[in-house]
């Protein structure tokens, strides 16, 4: 099987603070992230030709952002699709490349959650809206976390997984954070109490946000973006770093069904199209960066990835699995730290390609010895309700 | 003008939106309506204008009977919404009703959420009384 090596990761960056004290806005986030990512592969902003942006910069996508860059890109992709928004992005790079429309894609997120108080985590509440959907549900005092805690009720109620099952996902990430020295300090200006790794009992023992869920199998809620240069072969193979190959992308969507399983994610469809395309299985992957808003976003997509058969997650990932340093036992999962410990502005999944691209460089702070394949799934919208699934393959050169 | 302090209310659905108008409008009369394809079957959830399982399909307004079971649910412990706030702990619930549709609602009528909810519990509907309309909760049979 030949796998397509149609577009590949060339430059990232990842904004590094998590707490900009509102001095700095979602758009500088995003230029000064491109500016970075650029300077990484060795490129330049002439060097552009297509924009990816889920518009959370503000105005309308695609076009302010494209002024404010300085750039007359001819592709302009304004996917917005939550935090899987990214992997989107990615693909469709992918898809705009292989297709000659494009050489050098630029993809940039910025965001002032944490500064602007944006109720995304455990503090997220309803809004009025006039979508049917929401015009249904908004009576019921639903809550983001509870909106996820109703898939774990679920899983737990299917399957007989427990919080304890669960609990491994959130040591493992928090494990990872430990050896991030920026994971740490967002920590550290996000006031965390009692920053160290954590235990088992530590999660189980947290405060209980919405049954069955604890506070330490939550997300945090920071500041941040980053930014994301994909190329075409050509572009690559004079880039300043070694390209990080875009095998396999995968897309897709869920939402309530009458009869349908809860316990499911919309990875399910877009998984085995990203790793048919790619030619390779979950069983193959030494780096697993996915979309971990809650420990039961993660638990769940790995069945859906294939790593696992639906409903042994729990039993798949105790004793330790996923950490950075048994790659024997199965991928490394979220080794920069996490939404859960090191990076959350709410629209996650650029970081989710960047870690990924270091692990494939080498560069990571968990650093997988000689990772070759890594997953990064991104999950947007509600677990729990409706969502999308971005899932995207990468290789090393 | 009165100093009083308002009490903070239930946020309550739009009833001039047009997907889910006739739905709210039904439960003036503590009604529930959902809506079937007269061509396919297809029981169509949350409201709409057209059959998701067909092209052609004519949607038939039914009323549901109200029996139903808790298909997963969650105990909220904290919310910052100034109502659900004083509410907390109280239980979200995804419900089948028995002909098809799952609803996001309240599991309420228990002393203790914590312990009287339960995944396949049997529940049945009541109505919570607004001035505008009324608003579908559940309570364990
Ligand atoms: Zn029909």
């Amino acid at each position: 099987m030949t796998q397509s090596r149609d577009a590949a990761i060339v430059g990232i960056h990842e904004y590094p603070d998590r707490d900009v004290e509102g001095e700095v806005s979602p758009l500088q986030i995003k230029a000064s992230s491109a500016a970075k990512a650029l300077e990484d592969a060795g490129l330049s902003w002439s060097d552009v030709d297509a924009i990816y942006d889920a518009g959370e910069g503000g105005g309308m996508a695609g076009l302010n952002i494209s002024e404010y860059f300085g750039l007359k890109p001819t592709v302009i992709n304004t996917t917005g699709v939550g935090g899987s928004s990214y992997e989107y992005h990615a693909a469709q790079a992918k898809r705009d490349i292989a297709a000659g429309k494009a050489k050098v894609a630029l993809l940039t997120y910025g965001s002032t959650a944490h500064s602007n108080a944006f109720a995304i985590g455990v503090g997220a509440r309803g809004g009025a809206s006039m979508h049917p959907a929401d015009n249904m549900d908004s009576f019921a005092g639903q809550t983001l976390v509870s909106n996820y805690a109703m898939v774990a009720h679920r899983h737990m109620h299917q399957y007989g997984t427990t919080s304890e099952q669960l609990a491994e996902i959130s040591i493992a990430t928090r494990m990872h954070a430990m050896r991030n020295p920026e994971a740490v300090r967002a920590m550290e200006d996000l006031e965390f109490l009692d920053i160290r790794e954590t235990t088992i009992e530590d999660v189980v023992n947290s405060r209980m946000i919405a049954d069955p869920l604890h506070l330490l199998e939550c997300c945090m809620i920071s500041d941040g973006g980053g930014a994301v240069v994909i190329a075409s072969p050509e572009v690559a193979r004079d880039c300043a770093r070694k390209p990080v190959w875009i095998l396999g992308t995968g897309e897709a969507t869920k939402y309530p069904e009458n009869g349908g399983d809860l316990t499911v994610s919309a990875a399910a469809q877009s998984a085995p199209i990203a790793f048919g395309e790619a030619g390779v299985s979950a069983a193959e992957m030494d780096i697993a960066m996915i979309y971990d808003s809650f420990s039961i976003t993660v638990l769940t997509i790995l069945e859906d990835l294939g790593f696992c058969k639906k409903g042994e997650g729990g039993d798949w990932v105790t004793g330790g699995r996923l950490r950075y340093d048994r790659p024997s036992d199965g991928p490394a999962l979220n080794t920069d730290g996490g939404g859960l410990s090191s990076n959350h502005p709410g629209m996650r999944g650029i970081f989710l390609l960047i870690e990924a691209a270091r692990q494939l460089r080498g560069e990571s702070t968990s650093q997988v010895e000689g990772a070759k394949l890594a997953v990064a799934h991104g999950n947007g919208g509600m677990l729990g309700s409706r969502h999308t699934a971005g899932t995207i393959i990468l290789g090393g050169d | 003008m009165s100093e009083q302090k308002k009490t903070p209310t239930r946020p309550l659905p739009r009833t001039d939106e047009l997907d889910t108008q006739a739905f709210w409008q039904a439960t003036k009369t503590k009604e529930f309506k959902y809506q079937q394809c007269s061509s396919c079957g297809t029981v169509v959830w949350y409201p709409r204008a057209h059959c998701t399982g067909c092209t052609s399909g004519k949607l038939e307004w039914k009323t549901a009977s109200g029996r139903a079971t808790v298909y997963s649910y969650s105990v909220v412990r904290q919310s910052y919404h100034p109502f659900f706030r004083n509410l907390v702990p109280y239980a979200v619930a995804w419900i089948d009703l028995e002909e098809g549709p799952r609803i996001l609602s309240n599991v309420v009528g228990v002393d203790d959420p914590l312990n009287d909810v339960s995944i396949g519990q049997a529940v049945e509907l009541e109505w919570e009384e607004h001035e505008e309309l009324c608003i579908p909760l559940f309570r364990p049979v």
